[in-house]
């Protein structure tokens, strides 16, 4: 187990070394372009040059690249081109309202697309039809369209919920709660649509296998049969959705904080990419590269645990 | 090679209902861009005095926007921006995927290896925030944008292409191909591609309707041409102006949320139409069972085929089950059958009202101690008969007709079927390495069954298995027992789960073709074993196989199916030396051929 997980840990450390080396080479590929959006269009060719300089994007790419690495191992991410704010320091206001959406999402799709796609798997029926409907129509519609329909409907229409707007936790949990409502639903939708289908996809697979057959045969109740063998052996099948629902979520995510005004990574990185203040840029995808990562090592692990095979192997 | 498969895809595409709706308002939306070049007013045109104009004011029919711009003119201009971004999507994500998925298929190697770890990497990237980080060195061209969306969404492609390549390429005809001399190109171009193309069409649904979500997040963002009608964009603009002309949300929304829709619903439908032989059919109803029950009870002239009524088998000339005049082991006597099976229907469901019927009135009875083996190709029913009476059978079986009863109790009540699975019936599976559940050790999973069907301690189970493990002919039980299923080979396997079958000391077993997947030496140990466990515990056995070599070495009687039915029945010795029906003499015949000293060991040692 100790191993499994020091090997996954590992593929974790490169997946993120290779994403950022990839992003920081094609962001800082045109630096006097990057110098020329921080000052202006009415800057000089010297100016532009000096600022090149000033901003170290003279050097190869490669030594810029190694130079943010060294530095992020030492918790400095660099300082915003425009307010000279450090970008760590940017990051630690915005995380926690990102994060406090993500992982209320990646819970509550977890816990209610297992309940109903085994439900819809194990009942069939009209649950079953009516769960791929509604599963159609949620994953393909994209999410900042249901967010809007949300605000129409819980904030304008019947105003249960504030239709914009963050409460920190510190002041008000409360509201912290409701101001959180209507920005969770808007991800959730489309990310239980699809994961729900994929566990439903997977017990059905295991429903299909030989030894549930021979387990009924010796007497095990159904419900027995379901929950402690079935669900286990669906489990990770049906968890790599969620390595992939995690990709959608943190994408749909930048968007819902727009639509609903909330300070968090998404909005610092749409306003970061407008600005072309490259280094609070490449703070959201390294945030967002670790969240992938670490959804994807709970995952493995939490398969791992549950399969043996996936874990000795 | 278009021809013979086009013009019948697109009508069957056009009567699946969904696939109808979704390509009639695709169409629709398509022909709406198409006409952008006579959208009623430039796009960009400003009239103040329009400005958050209602729909059907002046001269917009749909309204104005917050700069007093046309709506319904920006739409459409909006609308042929985006099929220009699918195509874009569609060119660079088909040509990177389609054509890296091919070569690695095809050749793989050092090129399959290298391209499979990209894409594996590509697929882990979070790609919208990407797409955004990009944002400071595309700046506002929205179609480099989806470029890039293209070259992210490859692997998906690539995936799917390689898998299929690999399936292809391993065919016999591709090989033949490659003998007959054909040209890799060749053979890629008419046989490889034709086999990935319906799966791409599929994909590709799917992956515009993704890159449109994409597309309009982006520009709803402001990273898009902001000189450019766009839906992102105008949704954009309403969503700010969201308190003063609430209206204006409702077009771009609707626009976005329906093509994306479409193009998933087509998706599915293309998929429903192109790889009809992969839908799986559901289970019936309870009303179309009933209703297929009520049927087969009408008067005799009325059935359907494949019924026949109580007693009417098969050929006349087979002696019925149970009668008397015929050769039984000792131990049957006249008593009462422990397992009776009459009129035995079951059927399969083919649509979700017609059903096809793969036992047809099957009755047998098997007495204590009498190891009874049912014979016949596969396909002929005898799992099945084996699989009703334990009431195992697939979810989606139908039991039509007919009447199992054990030592008595009626076997068609699930509340009977719960105390005698495991308890008084154990079953032997065919093969052993899939019947074990892979995430439990072999201790978890036979300690469980025997305490579900038992009400002893876990410490009792617990040293009764590990009793039973040494008995089955394991060397080292505790072993074993801490075992994943993984960790043991076939012929353990197997023992293990004689094991579990004759843990709860029952009386019956339903063994379906127990040697089949072992070895030529395991298979006889395992032989032995069932032979020996039969003597100790006094069981009762039927035994599924397809080997009459199986039969002539343990059972007393047997009883052959073809088609769903029993064609003869007997005790074996009668069945070697004197067989009746056309089938069975055909059965023997080709199984003398390949072992001939099987029915001289029946002839020498009747029983």
């Amino acid at each position: 187990m100790v191993r499994f997980f020091l090997k996954q840990v590992m593929s974790g450390l490169l997946l993120t070394v290779v994403v950022t080396a990839v992003t920081f080479t094609l962001v800082f590929s045109d630096g006097s372009g990057i110098a020329r959006r921080v000052l202006g269009t009415n800057a000089t060719e010297e100016q532009v040059t000096a600022k090149v300089h000033e901003l170290g994007l003279d050097q190869p790419v490669v030594v810029q690249y190694g130079k943010w690495l060294s530095g992020l191992v030492r918790g400095d991410l660099g300082a915003s081109y425009f307010t000279g704010e450090p970008v760590g320091a940017m990051l630690t206001t915005r995380v926690p309202v990102t994060l406090a959406i993500v992982t209320i999402a990646l819970l509550l799709t977890l816990i209610l697309s297992v309940l109903l796609g085994v439900t819809a798997a194990v009942r069939g029926g009209w649950l079953d039809q009516l769960l791929q409907v509604v599963g159609i129509v949620g994953a393909s519609i994209p999410n900042f369209v249901i967010a809007i329909a949300l605000i129409f409907t819980f904030a304008i229409a019947v105003p249960l919920f504030p239709a914009t707007g963050y409460v920190s936790p510190d002041v008000d949990p409360a509201g912290w709660a409701r101001s959180l409502v209507l920005p969770v639903m808007a991800v959730l939708i489309g990310s239980i649509a699809g994961s729900a289908q994929q566990f439903r996809g997977a017990v059905i697979d295991v429903l299909r296998q030989d030894f549930v057959r021979t387990l009924r045969s010796r007497g095990i109740s159904e419900r027995a049969v379901i929950f402690r063998h079935v669900l286990r052996n669906a489990a990770a099948p049906g968890m790599t959705i969620l390595s992939i629902q995690t990709i959608a979520l943190l994408g749909g995510v930048v968007l819902i904080e727009r639509i609903f005004a909330m300070p968090g990574m998404g909005l610092l990185a749409n306003s970061s990419a407008l600005q072309g203040d490259i280094p609070a840029v490449m703070g959201c995808v390294l945030f967002t590269i670790v969240v992938v990562v670490v959804v994807n090592l709970l995952v493995d692990l939490l398969a791992g645990w549950l399969n043996p095979k996936a874990r000795l192997s | 090679m278009t021809s013979t498969t086009g013009p019948s895809v697109l009508g069957r595409l056009l009567r699946n209902p969904l696939g109808l709706i979704s390509s009639v308002v695709l169409t629709l939306i398509v022909l709406f861009g198409l006409a952008s070049p006579l959208s009623p007013h430039n796009p960009n045109r400003a009239l103040l005095e329009l400005t958050n104009a209602p729909p059907l004011t002046g001269e917009y029919l749909l309204g104005g926007d917050q700069a007093g711009r046309d709506i319904l003119s920006r739409l459409m201009h909006a609308t042929l921006s985006t099929m220009l971004a699918c195509l874009v999507v569609l060119s660079v994500s088909l040509l990177l995927g389609v054509v890296t998925g091919l070569i690695a298929g095809y050749y793989g190697g050092w090129f399959d290896a290298i391209s499979s770890t990209t894409a594996n990497a590509v697929m882990a990237m979070p790609g919208f925030v990407l797409l955004i980080a990009l944002y400071a060195v595309i700046g506002p061209s929205i179609m480099t944008a989806m470029a890039v969306f293209g070259v992210l969404i490859a692997p998906s492609y690539y995936r799917l292409v390689r898998g299929l390549v690999q399936t292809v390429r391993s065919e016999l005809y591709v090989d033949a191909a490659r003998v007959s001399g054909l040209s890799d190109f060749r053979i890629i171009s008419r046989h490889v591609l034709r086999a990935v193309r319906a799966p791409i069409i599929i994909q590709s649904s799917f992956v515009l309707s993704a890159g449109i979500g994409i597309q309009a997040g982006l520009e709803f963002l402001g990273l898009g041409d902001p000189s450019a009608a766009s839906w992102g964009g105008m949704l954009q603009d309403a969503f700010n102006n969201l308190y003063i002309a609430r209206i204006n949300v409702v077009w771009p929304a609707t626009l976005v949320s329906v093509t994306t829709l479409c193009l998933v619903l087509l998706g599915n439908a293309l998929r429903d139409v192109l790889q009809e032989g992969a839908s799986q059919v559901r289970p019936l109803r309870a009303k179309a069972v009933s209703r297929l029950r009520a049927e087969r009870e009408r008067p005799e002239g009325e059935r359907p085929e494949g019924e026949r009524p109580e007693g009417e088998h098969g050929p006349e000339q087979r002696p019925e089950p149970g009668s008397g005049g015929e050769a039984r082991p000792d131990t049957a006597g006249a008593a009462e059958p422990l397992l009776s099976v009459r009129d035995l229907v079951i059927a399969y469901p083919t649509s979700p009202s017609a059903v096809r019927d793969v036992v047809r009135g099957v009755s047998l009875d098997v007495h204590r101690g009498e190891i009874h083996g049912l014979v016949g190709e596969s396909g002929s029913g005898k799992s099945q008969t084996a699989f009703a009476v334990l009431g195992i059978l697939p979810r989606e079986a139908v039991v039509l007709g007919g009447r199992l009863r054990f030592d008595g109790a009626d076997l068609g009540s699930e509340r009977v079927l719960r105390q005698v699975r495991g308890r008084r019936i154990g079953y032997v599976p065919q093969e052993p390495m899939s019947n074990l559940d892979p995430v439990f050790t072999i201790g978890q999973q036979l300690v469980y069954g025997l305490r579900a069907s038992t009400s002893i301690s876990r410490a009792t189970a617990r040293s009764t298995l590990l009793d039973l493990l040494a008995r089955v002919g394991i060397k080292d039980p505790r072993r074993t027992f801490d075992s994943y299923p993984h960790q043991v080979s076939g012929g353990m396997a197997q023992r293990v789960l004689i094991a579990g079958a004759v843990a709860a000391d029952p009386d019956l077993i339903i063994a379906d073709e127990p040697t089949t997947a072992l070895d030529v030496t395991v298979q006889a140990e395992v032989l032995d074993l069932i032979r020996e466990l039969r003597e100790e515990r006094n069981l009762a056995m039927v035994l599924v196989t397809h080997n009459f070599g199986v039969v002539a070495d343990i059972c007393d009687r047997v009883s052959v199916m073809k088609e769903g039915r029993i064609v003869e029945t007997g005790t074996t010795s009668q069945l070697f030396a004197n067989p009746q029906d056309e089938y069975t003499i055909m059965l023997l015949n080709s199984t003398l051929d390949d072992a001939v000293e099987r029915p001289a060991w029946a002839e020498v040692n009747p029983t």
